[in-house]
């Protein structure tokens, strides 16, 4: 039988604030356990939660950047669980009265566009976090992350395939990241989703039983998740199994999702209005003001770039995906005269060695400025292409400036005609045969002279000035 | 309505409460007058038409602006913790 | 002269004519605690060392004719549930037994600037449920006027504390009525303040929605005096308002001419005891006296406030509570398996009876399936009863009635239905649910020498026009109901 996968997400992102939701506590990753908490932080008797008005902005800015309806009313609700890294044993969210609805995404997968739907966009507060002790003492317990603000995006389960998860997950990576809302570092736990999946034979109306596998926190791990949970479902169908409807958990060393175990019907949350926070009101003004913060997004940048520096749409669809390699690409392509060349460099040697040390765009160790110098270099024809390479890899390590790299290594094309000529006359003497070669017709035998001389001058001989030389002086004999 | 030992377990284990078997016995009758009470008592009123009231003061937008202030010192986060240690909290291994 | 029998505008008067000084009146205190503490048992915890030293650096002020407030150099008492840095805050319950908070309450903050002197934590009915004082784990307090009976609750212990000259003033909490309820069984003056006007950062909440720090006084201009210090606007509690007040003294007139004084017919009816009912009827015709205008009016909403404040309160109290798990401090159970059983015996070992019983019925209340038949119905009928009073205030100024359906009972009386004790709040929960002020005072005594409270109830912020119409009566009846008749 042929399956159809529905797949719908939830993913929190953790707010760019400086400070907590409810409290003036920093929101800093990291930081010795325990030093980032105040009574509010830990659930202590007393202690009230003021809201930061900063999180109700950037979540109206992820809202109206996922094409969302921004309520005018919206409430805080308490979300009730006993777990340790809860301090109060309940989570402050929003139920019935989310801050964003009704919002979407549209995905391009195989050329094919399709709009993704975006439920809601609700705030709430970060829990701590567990450590498991090695030593067997327990599991100890650091509320710094207590209290982080957070936004949960949840989509409608639109989403069929895992390349079209994949898709909505960086798209909305990207708008979060443009919009500075999110930092979305993901290997610190800044944004992850959670995968709510079912199969269905197709042709069939109704949904299936749903799965749900929390806290993935890298795309790969998104994508195998999905991938593999789809088969083990149709699997489990197709042997006359049924689906329990359950929370499961992804280990990503092992590729595999197992059940945790968890009876849903003996979750009973009592959400109830806050009664310590007030209403929040949006009116028209505020949003337009928000609105007016709203830098260029992805797909507007995407078309700037294909329309204005004239890059190929797979290359502005790849750079744009990422903010600050989009801000790099630009700053370059602004600086040179040859966007498409840049665009290649970004595209092929950058990318590349971000994947190979594992760095983000953010980290890239060099200035923009530098891509672009490095470009006019060869464009002006100061060195070949392939001793562009060798300058990229010293910008790399040291930052240099490449006209720098290029005068301390002696790495300028050698145009002189004189001693080009002399190096050719050389290697004419010292190779007969292929000169005999040439001149009974065989044009291979230019290749290997042409390549005596490139090595001969390594590499840094002017090509053009080495072809039209060389013609002339075996025309001579 | 009637409630049974079992609704006051289920209770009890939602609200994470041991209950001795005499307090359970005592709970079941005492929630049983207390919600057919208050249960009856607000029946006679029809509030269809009535929105709820969450606040008695019509305030909205409260909000503190986003600035860091001190954190607390560690040593006073934890010095009432039942059980601490390498700085943290510590409680009986959590199994996921 | 016995220091302690001042008030506090008296004594701040003396300490200001240098006829008495602040470590004498300290003194005085400390050795009434050590006298009847163990007997009325309205202290959990005496601060007796840092009581002394705070007098002496006051008195020093004093000696340097530095100009200071009116509480300066006052001995007070604290309720247990009013977070105070380094000194134990029990909340009555085994719970927090151990909890030492390490930050003051605002209202503890704003008694200090004011260089009041605290003379230790008072007891409580764990987490403040309860009518009676018999649901602290720290033991019964017992009334000073009989003490057979109880104080009345959950704030018995500052009520006792007043009465029997263990205090100058407490300060209490009020959520649905425990200081003015306290004050009315132990005969001294109870004043719950208009939601908001108090911050509540550092109060330990029972039910947000109505907790409100209250003093509890000798006198009405006590009562004003102590709200001086304590309201105003808290940008750590997001509820806290600034109640426009800027003096609450400025209404201590003796001036009822003209206020309408409004009777519900419902405060008068069936429940409330004979003697009650006449004592709070010859308040009525006093205010007449001096010119006040007395209407009967009409609140058939009253009988639904009970039910209505029970859902509501159990509710936020069971999500409250949560927080007390024994991992982050207080009562951790000796012996455990596993997590969820450190958490089940911990609680279990750790609340009272009356504390699991709130706690099982806002579970149950706020459960899947009920939110609507109980908890939103609850907030339904909590509007129609707001509505009710603010078509009353359209009619009358303040209004008029029993704090309590009794004078206090024996001890024990009404521990083996919970509705009983839940009935003796009945005057006295309106007045949280619809976010009103009101203040209880004397008003006289039954035939078994019990003092008789009154409530005046006000709108929204009318402290002034209640403290006004309290401090008259007070003053043309002769002083505070007999209070200094003693114990």
């Amino acid at each position: 039988m042929e399956y159809e996968v529905v797949i719908g997400l939830e993913i929190h992102a953790e707010l760019a604030t400086k400070s907590k939701i409810y409290c003036g506590c920093t929101t800093e990753f990291g930081g010795e356990p325990n030093t980032h908490c105040c009574p509010g932080c830990i659930g202590m008797p007393g202690a009230l939660p003021v809201l930061n008005k900063a999180v109700v902005e950037y979540a109206i800015k992820a809202g109206l950047a996922t094409n969302c309806e921004i309520s005018h009313y919206s409430r805080q609700d308490r979300k009730h669980y006993f777990y340790p890294d809860l301090a109060k044993a309940y989570q402050i969210s929003q139920c019935d009265y989310p801050l964003c609805r009704n919002g979407y995404l549209e995905i391009e997968v195989n050329g094919e566009k399709k709009k993704i739907g975006i439920t809601r966009i609700h705030i709430e507060e970060d829990a701590g976090k567990l450590i498991h002790d090695e030593y067997g003492r327990g599991t100890f317990v650091d509320y710094n992350r207590s209290g982080v603000p957070l936004i949960e995006i949840v989509t409608e389960p639109d989403m069929r395939s895992s390349a079209e998860v994949k898709a909505f997950f960086e798209k909305l990576k990207a708008i979060l990241e443009y919009t500075a809302v999110s930092d979305c570092k993901m290997q610190e736990g800044s944004l992850r989703a959670d995968i709510n999946l079912s199969v269905r034979p197709k042709g069939q109306k109704e949904f299936g039983v749903r799965t749900e596998m929390k806290n993935l926190n890298s795309i790969r791990a998104i994508v195998r998740a999905v991938e593999f949970e789809a088969k083990r479902q149709i699997l489990e169908l197709e042997y006359g199994g049924v689906i329990e409807r359950e929370t499961r958990r992804w280990d990503d060393v092992k590729g595999e999702s197992y059940s945790m175990r968890t009876k849903e019907e003996a979750t009973d949350y009592r959400y109830m209005p806050d009664p310590d926070l007030y209403p929040i009101y949006v009116d028209q003004e505020w949003i337009e003001q928000i609105r007016a913060t709203i830098p260029e997004l992805p797909d507007d940048r995407k078309k700037r770039f294909i329309s204005e520096l004239g890059i190929p749409e797979y290359d502005a669809s790849i750079i744009t995906a990422s903010k600050p390699l989009a801000d790099f690409f630009e700053a370059a392509a602004k600086e040179s005269k040859n966007a498409k060349a840049i665009s290649n460099w970004v595209m092929g040697d950058l990318m590349k060695k971000l994947n190979d040390t594992g760095l983000e765009p953010s980290d890239i160790p060099f200035a923009p400025g530098n891509l672009a110098r490095l470009v006019s270099l060869i464009d002006e024809n100061v060195i070949s292409g392939k001793i562009a390479k060798q300058v990229f890899d010293i910008m790399w390590e040291t930052g240099e400036d490449p006209a720098d790299i290029v005068e301390k290594k002696g790495l300028k094309v050698v145009t002189d005609t004189d001693a080009i000529r002399s190096v050719i006359i050389q290697v004419i003497s010292a190779n007969p045969k292929s000169v005999e070669d040439y001149k009974s017709g065989k044009t291979k035998a230019m290749g290997f002279l042409i390549g005596q001389i490139m090595r001969e001058t390594k590499g840094k001989a002017d090509p053009q000035a080495v072809n039209r030389l060389l013609k002339e002086e075996l025309d001579k004999l | 309505m009637a409630i049974t030992k079992e609704d006051i377990e289920r209770l009890a284990d939602l609200a994470r409460l041991n209950l001795t078997p005499e307090e359970i016995e005592k709970l079941t009758g005492d929630m049983e007058t207390i919600i057919n009470y208050s249960m009856n008592k607000l029946n006679e009123l029809n509030t269809d038409d009535v929105q709820p009231m969450e606040h008695v003061l019509p305030v909205r937008n409260v909000f503190r602006e986003d600035i860091c202030e001190q954190s607390f010192d560690r040593e006073d986060i934890l010095k009432n913790a039942p059980e601490k240690a390498e700085g943290c909290f510590l409680v009986p291994k959590v199994v996921e | 002269m016995e220091l302690t029998k001042l008030t506090a505008c008296q004594a701040a008067d003396k300490i200001r004519k240098k006829e008495i000084s602040v470590p004498e009146l300290t003194y005085a205190y400390l050795d009434k605690i050590i006298e009847l503490n163990k007997k009325i048992g309205a202290y959990i915890t005496v601060c007796g060392q840092e009581a002394e030293k705070q007098a002496d650096i006051v008195q020093k002020k004093f000696d340097k004719n530095e100009e200071l407030p009116l509480i300066a150099g006052i001995p007070a008492g604290i309720n247990d549930n009013i977070c105070t840095s380094g000194v134990l805050t029990s909340c009555g319950s085994r719970m927090l037994s151990n909890f030492v908070p390490p930050y003051d309450a605002t209202v503890i903050k704003k008694l200090s600037q004011n260089h009041a002197v605290l003379l230790g934590k008072l007891n409580m009915d764990e987490f403040a449920m309860g009518s009676s004082n018999e649901t602290s784990w720290y033991g019964q307090v017992k009334n000073p006027w009989d003490p057979e009976r109880v104080p009345g609750g959950s704030g018995g212990g500052a009520a006792a504390a007043v009465a029997s000259k263990m205090a100058c003033f407490a300060l209490g909490s009020d959520t649905g009525g425990s200081a003015r309820l306290a004050a009315s069984f132990c005969g001294v003056v109870g004043l719950r303040p208009t939601y908001g006007t108090v911050s509540r950062y550092g109060l330990v909440a029972f039910a947000s929605s109505m907790d409100q720090a209250a003093p509890v006084t000798r006198d009405v201009a006590d009562c004003a005096a102590v709200m001086n210090v304590i309201a105003g606007y808290d940008p750590l509690d997001s509820i806290s308002r600034d109640s426009g007040y800027e003096d609450y003294t400025s209404f201590l007139e003796n001036d009822v001419k003209g206020l309408k004084i409004g009777l519900p017919k419902e405060y008068f009816s069936g429940a409330v005891q004979k003697e009650v009912k006449e004592k709070v009827l010859d308040a009525a015709k006093v205010f007449e006296s001096l010119g006040a205008e007395i209407e009967e009016i009409s609140l058939p909403l009253f009988e639904y406030a009970l039910p209505a404040y029970y859902i509501i309160s159990s509710a936020e109290a069971s999500s409250n509570l949560a927080q007390y798990d024994g991992i982050k401090y207080g009562y951790r159970a000796q012996q455990f398996e596993d997590l969820v059983d450190l958490y089940k015996k911990s609680r279990g070992e750790g609340f009272g009876e009356e504390v699991k019983r709130r706690i099982l019925f806002g579970t149950y209340v706020l459960g899947a399936g009920n939110y609507d038949v109980f908890y939103n119905k609850a907030l339904k009928v909590k509007r129609m009863i707001f509505e009710e009073y603010q078509n009353a205030y359209q009619k009358v100024d303040i209004i008029l009635g029993p704090t309590a359906p009794s004078t206090a009972f024996k001890i024990g009386e009404k521990t083996v239905d919970p509705l009983d004790m839940y009935l003796i709040d009945a005057y006295t929960v309106p007045v949280n649910l619809a976010g009103l002020c009101a203040i209880s005072l004397p008003c006289g005594f039954d035939s078994s020498g019990l003092p008789v409270g009154m409530q005046l109830i006000g709108k929204p912020y009318g402290e002034g026009t209640i403290l006004r119409a309290a401090f008259t009566y007070e003053k043309n009846t002769g002083g505070n109901g007999g209070i200094d008749r003693g114990v």
